[in-house]
């Protein structure tokens, strides 16, 4: 399989308060056309900058970024972005807010109904398109970003830490629907998260970052775990799950004598 | 008595046969009640007081008075005629203020440059208050009617301006980020982010103007007015028409609270996203 996305030799700095900080460095990554990577990391590591660099939104101090061979200048439409906090738009009803990234694509208005819809459909919302967010559960206002994102249907899906603000239940929910929309999409997946089991369960492979300034301290690969019922007590998953957590933990605990560390002075 | 309930019976029964509706329409009328005991006791007070001689009712004349003083001036059409030049006067100053504050504070939230311009000379006109300025306004704009609209733009633009700036400017970034990661230009997410999630603290602004535009006209018709409900309250009390001033008064509480009523309906309907 070719590479859908090469980073670089990125690094990201940043100046605050007179001090100059490095987000990211050297980070050097080929993500596959379909594959589902995770980005798995201590907080405050850099993944969120990494995925705006990604997205578009930000752009690196060092190095570049390759989709499809093209190097990133700015937002696309190639790449579709799920937020942690929905970014719902709120005066739009669930159809409304699913119809406004087909509007930047410029699709006519009809066409953007019946898309809408269809994506709604997708995960799992059929019915609730007349909803405002604010009548929505935190899992619902989720489902209708991804289907957002979904329906311009970008080549990549590039999602911060998604489902970090929903209770265990709802999350769980969620990541086999998105496993499954991803079956059925065929998209590439760029999944930010710090949860160590849902970096398993979802990902093909889990990249791990150091803390600051973020690296990337390795990447595993976990082949597909047999399909069971209860895939996490499985002890496969169980390695996998020690293997990144063992080597998150230095990171972690690196992460907080130095913010420890800087709270004293 | 007995026969009495028992040929009711069947009429009232539905009634009584939900024991949680007619709960809830006990409910509304209590609260009718207790919304309006505060009313109800100023209009008493106001018609026994001047009766016992508690007051002079030369100066405070019973409710009752003032009522048929003010269904006199309704009939003779003179009311009508004050109340409409007061009115136009309002509109005029709201709406002027309405068409000038929201694209000018649209534009001190989004540019920053612009904001840095305008904040230091905003923040001082801001803090003069409206009727400090008459004065200079009336020697500029003489008596007629244009000073007396201008003072009410003024006072109207400011609720406006202000709450359109802070719209603008509280807008959820992470909306700004997503739109952005859509590739949005400027324009349109101008127009299809910045612009309706402001709108709500845009009428909370228009609303506060609805109300200053009736409190500071009144202000503005004291002074070398020929009309209005201002001048009718002012000509009536050099007059000694005491009861005549009340109706003015009157009139104009009446006024401003229905101003202030639809301009709660029209927010309302805006922001009906908006919960919390």
């Amino acid at each position: 399989m070719t590479a859908k996305i090469v980073f670089e030799n990125i690094g990201k700095v940043f100046q605050a308060r007179g001090t100059t900080v490095t987000a990211l460095q050297e980070i050097n990554l080929d993500v596959k056309d379909g594959e589902f990577l995770v980005i798995v990391g201590p907080s405050g590591c850099g993944k969120s900058t990494l995925l705006d660099l990604l997205g578009g939104l930000a752009e690196p101090s060092s190095g570049r970024i390759l989709v499809d061979g093209k190097p990133v200048t700015g937002p696309g439409l190639d790449r579709g972005v799920v937020f942690q906090q929905y970014a719902l738009l709120p005066w739009r009803t669930a159809q409304g807010n699913v119809e406004f990234g087909l509007e930047a694509k410029h699709v006519p208005r009809r066409e953007r109904a019946a898309k809408a819809r269809e994506y709604l459909d997708l995960v799992g919302l059929a019915g609730f398109h007349d909803r405002y967010p604010h009548e929505l559960s935190g899992g619902m206002k989720q489902r209708v970003a991804i289907a957002r994102s979904l329906a311009f249907d970008p080549d990549v899906l590039l999602m911060d830490e998604p489902f970090a603000a929903l209770d265990a239940q709802t999350r769980d929910g969620l990541q086999d629907e998105l496993l499954r929309i991803w079956e059925k999409t065929g998209k590439t997946v760029v999944f930010i998260t710090h949860g160590i089991e849902e970096a398993v369960y979802l990902g093909q492979r889990v990249a791990v970052m150091t803390s600051r300034p973020g690296r990337i301290k390795q990447v595993v690969d976990v082949p597909l775990l047999s399909q069971s019922e209860d895939v996490r007590s499985d002890p496969q998953f169980a390695h996998y799950r020690h293997e990144i957590w063992t080597l998150l933990r230095d990171e972690v605990n690196k992460a907080r004598n130095e913010e420890l560390e800087a709270n004293r002075v | 008595m007995s026969s009495s309930t028992l040929v009711k019976a069947p009429v009232v029964a539905p009634v009584v046969a939900d024991p949680a509706k007619r709960w809830h329409v006990a409910r509304i009328f209590g609260n009718v009640v207790t919304r309006s005991i505060a009313i109800v006791a100023l209009a008493l007070v106001w018609e026994i007081f001047p009766r016992l001689g508690l007051v002079d009712a030369t100066f405070l004349p019973p409710l009752s008075e003032v009522l048929v003083a003010w269904w006199d001036l309704v009939k003779s059409g003179e009311l009508w005629e004050h109340a409409q030049a007061s009115l136009t006067r309002s509109l005029v100053g709201f709406a002027l203020a309405i068409v000038i504050s929201i694209p000018l504070g649209l534009l001190i939230g989004w540019y920053k440059p612009v904001a840095n311009l305008l904040t230091p000379l905003l923040e001082i006109f801001r803090n003069t208050a409206a009727l400090a300025i008459l004065p200079v306004f009336v020697l500029i704009l003489g008596l007629g009617e244009t000073s007396k609209i201008a003072i009410i733009l003024y006072a109207c633009a400011w609720p406006i301006l202000l709450n359109t700036v802070s719209g603008v400017r509280t807008v959820d970034p992470l909306l700004i980020k997503s739109a952005r990661s859509l590739g949005l230009g400027p324009v349109s997410l101008f127009q299809k982010v910045v612009l309706p999630a402001a709108v709500p603290t845009i009428f909370t602004g228009i609303r506060l103007a609805g109300a200053y535009s009736i409190l500071i006209l009144i202000a503005a018709e004291m002074v070398g007015a020929k009309a209005g409900l201002g001048y009718l309250i002012n000509y009536a009390q050099y007059n000694f028409a005491v009861p005549d001033m009340y109706a003015g008064i009157i009139t104009i509480s009446g006024i401003g609270l229905i101003v202030n009523q639809l301009l709660i309906l029209t927010e309302r309907r805006f922001s009906t996203w908006r919960t919390s």
